[in-house]
């Protein structure tokens, strides 16, 4: 048992230094989807009902499949940051706030890499 | 070691839910809510890749009632996000954060995504109604 206090042992340690980038880098991933997310919901509504041809044909024009990738590239970063902030500050056991951090992490770079993967195949017609 | 045990706050439960605070958690909420609809693009993306059968099954559960219910949540989260996510922005580069001003950025932000919701599912339903 030690006989500091909180406030002592914090004192003079610093921060973490890596706060500050995970700051910066949801909100550089905010301002990437305001056009992006709006890009998106426009793209979605115009292919309503359309069938498997259609909708290929759509994704291989390059600017859709580099928009889409842009898309899909910053949505899964923001989630995963945006998730890390909502379990950081509501799972408070040590092992259970890691394992969460940690598979929520493994499963956005999954699926953004699936993603990204599905749409090149599609645009580039493999 | 553990700091004696002082009474904590905020209470939650001992204050009156007011817009500011609502609007806050429903941020988080819909945040949350939208990285499962980010799952599900992947879904459809990777459904999309396999070929018609599998982009057709896809289709169909998205077309199911259920699938509808969901994908009008995450459209009408998204535009909550996006325009509470704005004024996030705003409040980060230092503007807007008077009381009145917040109040008035939230009706706004309540306002605007509801507006974006109802247009973008008239949309939807007169391009399904089209048969297009």
């Amino acid at each position: 048992m030690s006989l500091r206090s909180p406030l002592g042992r914090a004192r003079g340690l610093g921060s973490a230094k890596s706060g500050l980038h995970h700051w910066i880098a949801q909100r550089l991933t905010a301002i990437a989807l305001v056009p992006l997310s709006l890009w998106f919901i426009v793209t979605l509504v115009c292919l309503i009902g359309s069938d498997h041809a259609t909708a290929v044909e759509r994704l291989q024009s390059p600017l859709t499949a580099t928009l889409l990738i842009l898309f899909i590239a910053a949505l899964f970063h923001h989630a995963q940051l945006g998730v890390q902030v909502v379990i950081e500050d509501y799972v408070h056991g040590h092992w259970q706030k890691l394992t969460s951090l940690v598979v929520v992490k493994f499963i956005a770079v999954f699926a953004a890499l699936a993603s990204i993967i599905a749409v090149l195949k599609v645009s580039l017609g493999l | 070691m553990s700091a004696r045990q002082r009474p904590l706050s905020p209470h939650l439960q001992v204050y009156k839910p007011q817009l500011t605070s609502v609007l806050s958690i429903t941020h988080r909420g819909t945040g949350l809510f939208l990285s499962l609809g980010a799952l599900v693009l992947c879904y459809w993306l990777l459904a999309l890749a396999a070929g018609p059968d599998s982009y057709a099954n896809a289709q169909a559960v998205i077309g199911s009632w259920p699938g509808q219910l969901l994908l009008f949540g995450w459209v009408a989260a998204l535009y909550y996000h996006l325009a509470n996510g704005i004024r996030h922005l705003f409040w980060d580069a230092g503007y807007g954060l008077e009381l009145k001003t917040t109040y008035a950025s939230g009706f706004a932000v309540v306002a605007v995504s509801i507006v974006l919701t109802v247009a973008t599912w008239i949309i939807a339903a007169l391009r399904m109604g089209g048969g297009a």
